[in-house]
């Protein structure tokens, strides 16, 4: 569960998204993979990084098949 | 556009009428000068002129068109609007016609993500959504139009020429029957997206275009399923695109899908492709009887509007002032809104009960509105039709992630239409007063309902002009009483509405709130009053009453300097 009001979730979304385009296409699996690991170590849990991880991956098939583009 | 073989009005459900062009007296040397000519009668024309008629204000309404519009286009109609409608008196066939509701469901690849839930206070008269052909919404406001004495209703009527003065407007007018010019105090522009009023004055629109382009269908078919606003994303009948469906009344469903990026829009226009599209996504909500094509048309989400609502003379109201995305149903509700905050302050100003400074209230408030409305819609629309890769990749893992996760699921809240609040405009000079208040409804906000004991609702009660409600024990005091007297000689139009609390209230005058109901509504205790603008818009509200504020923010709600 998120700990976070919804209005900062949202902009945590938009801000994300932004970034995700200012990386461009070439180096966004790089951009979102640092973006993982300062995440991780500002975190400062193991265990909590672990669950995201596994959160992040589960049903993972189901996304992405449309925005090839 | 119409299946081949179809006339433009050729429609599965309604019956257009068509109106004649008359021979009106300007062509016979009339050179009368008229208090208000609104141009374009469309649902915010229309509903201009029956604001100004509610006033008693004469107004001469002309359209070059001989009916109503072709499509059913803007169909939602939201609470604040039917409140609108019920202020001029046209509520009744809309409360039979249309169809109600407040729930709705997002999916994602077929698993639904969100439930959408509208809230829906118990002391409220209607419900937060209404859907509603445009077509209809402009019958049942033309029979308005069409019953009273006070509006000129002149059909197959363009605007063909239009100077300014200083005191008024001078307009050229082109019908069947002849051309000839007319003088008015006052112009409103009600002439839609591509208003040519506002080329005439040499204005442009401002603001932003967004990619992603729509088509919105209507079909006729034998659908069971209750009227709820269903948004698809990522579903197997249309990849790659949303997918919005919306019921209306007499079996029409509204089927809107977004195009493929890159995707031609003529090729997608043409009438086998939207056969071919709208079978498959009906198909996909296992829908496989048969159904009947009624109208189609494309649209991309803009959010546009002019820098001053008010030119002089010319009050821009509706689209042809403001374009907003439809995600959040706010086009049609917007300009309704537009034509009652336009239309009751020109009443009081052509009446003389009102400094014309308060026409100068209509543009920092409404456009205030329109800005209000892009900072939502445009969340929304990134969110219906994600502009980049980075937008459709965040998109993505958010909508994936609903599946089983409840944190991501608001995101794809639709964030429907919410009347815009005044707090910052000249006409609530006393906005700090909330803070005395623990809760209730802001300044600027629009008033809540509550339901009486009767059946009847509180609102029912304000009045043309000024409402106060005022909350006393058993009666108002001499003070309050006083406060009340001095109101009614500010505005002629004054309506007090007096709440007790007490048990023993026996009066006809007070209304009787038993169990309190209607005072933690207010947050109010005994002392309290709440003043109401003519659009029941809460001009101030004190926790205990400070005669001076109040009859301050009397004065300047009809105009007079703000303090």
């Amino acid at each position: 569960m998120s700990a976070m009001p919804f209005e900062e979730f949202e902009t945590a979304y938009e801000t994300l998204a932004t970034a995700i385009d200012m990386a461009g296409p070439d180096r966004e699996a790089l951009f979102l993979t640092r973006l993982a690991l300062v995440l991780g170590h500002e975190l400062g849990d193991i265990a909590v990084f672990r669950k995201a991880i596994k959160t992040a991956l589960e049903g993972l098939d189901q996304g992405g098949a449309g925005c090839s583009s | 556009m119409r299946p081949a073989g179809k006339g433009p009005l050729d429609s599965l459900y309604f019956d257009y009428p068509r109106f004649a062009a008359r021979r009106v007296p300007e062509l016979d040397g009339a050179t009368a000068r008229h208090p208000v000519l609104i141009v374009g009668a469309g649902p915010i024309g229309m509903t201009a002129a029956l604001v100004l008629a509610r006033y008693g204000i004469r107004s001469v309404l002309i359209d070059r068109k001989d009916t109503f519009n072709d499509g059913s286009r803007a169909i939602c109609i939201a609470r604040p609007s039917m409140h609108i409608l019920e202020r001029i008196g046209a509520v009744a066939p809309f409360v039979e016609k249309a169809l109600g509701w407040r729930y709705g469901r997002s999916y994602y690849r077929g698993e639904q993500i969100f439930r959408l839930e509208m809230p829906q206070p118990p002391g409220e008269k209607y419900l937060p959504m209404y859907n509603l052909q445009q077509q209809y919404i402009e019958k049942f406001l033309h029979d308005a139009v069409a019953a009273s004495d006070l509006i000129d209703m002149r059909w197959q009527s363009e605007l063909s020429g239009l100077e300014r003065h200083v005191d008024g407007v001078s307009a050229r007018v082109s019908s069947p029957e002849g051309d000839y010019f007319l003088d008015a105090l006052y112009l409103l522009a009600a002439d839609g997206a591509r208003s040519p009023i506002r080329s005439m004055l040499g204005l442009r629109l401002k603001g932003d275009n967004y990619e992603g382009r729509y088509v919105i269908a209507d079909i006729r078919m034998d659908h069971d399923f209750p009227t709820e606003r269903r948004a698809f994303f990522e579903p197997s009948g249309n990849p790659g695109g949303t997918v919005l469906i919306h019921k209306q009344p007499d079996d029409i469903w509204r089927v809107d899908y977004q195009l493929r990026e890159g995707e031609s829009e003529a090729e997608a226009l043409k009438e086998e492709n939207i056969r071919a599209r709208v079978s498959a996504i009906l198909a996909d909500i296992g829908h496989i009887k048969p159904w009947e094509l009624e109208w189609w048309s494309v649209y991309s989400a803009n959010t546009l509007c002019l820098d001053d609502y008010r030119h002089e003379r010319v009050f821009f109201i509706g689209d042809a002032a403001h374009i907003v995305p439809i995600f959040g149903v706010r086009g049609l509700n917007n300009g309704l809104a537009d034509a009652e905050n336009i239309g009751w302050k020109l009443a009081l100003v052509l009446h003389g009960e009102a400094d014309d400074r308060l026409l100068d209230s209509y543009s920092p408030e409404r456009r205030g509105a329109t800005l209000d409305v892009f900072a939502n819609a445009t969340k929304s629309t990134r969110f219906m039709t994600p502009p980049t890769r980075g937008w459709r990749l965040a998109r993505e893992a958010a909508l994936s992630l609903s599946l089983k996760h409840e944190f991501p699921r608001g995101l794809a809240n639709p964030r429907q239409m919410q009347p815009y609040t005044y707090s910052d405009s000249v006409l609530t000079p006393y906005a700090i007063s909330d803070a005395a208040f623990a809760g209730g409804p802001v300044c600027g906000s629009v008033a809540p309902n509550a339901k009486l004991a009767d059946g009847s609702h509180l609102l029912d009660y304000a009045g043309h002009g000024l409402t106060a409600i005022l909350f006393c024990e058993a009666q108002p005091t001499a003070e309050q009483a006083t406060s009340l007297e001095h109101l009614g000689r500010i505005d002629k139009r004054f309506a007090a509405i007096v709440v007790g609390t007490q048990t023993s209230i026996s009066s006809a005058k007070i209304i009787a709130d038993h169990d309190g109901e209607i005072a933690r509504l207010f947050a109010a205790a005994p002392g309290t009053l709440y003043l109401l603008r003519p659009d029941l818009h809460i001009a101030g509200r004190w926790k205990a009453a400070v005669p001076s504020e109040i009859l301050k923010t009397a004065e300047v709600c009809l105009g007079g300097e703000t303090p």
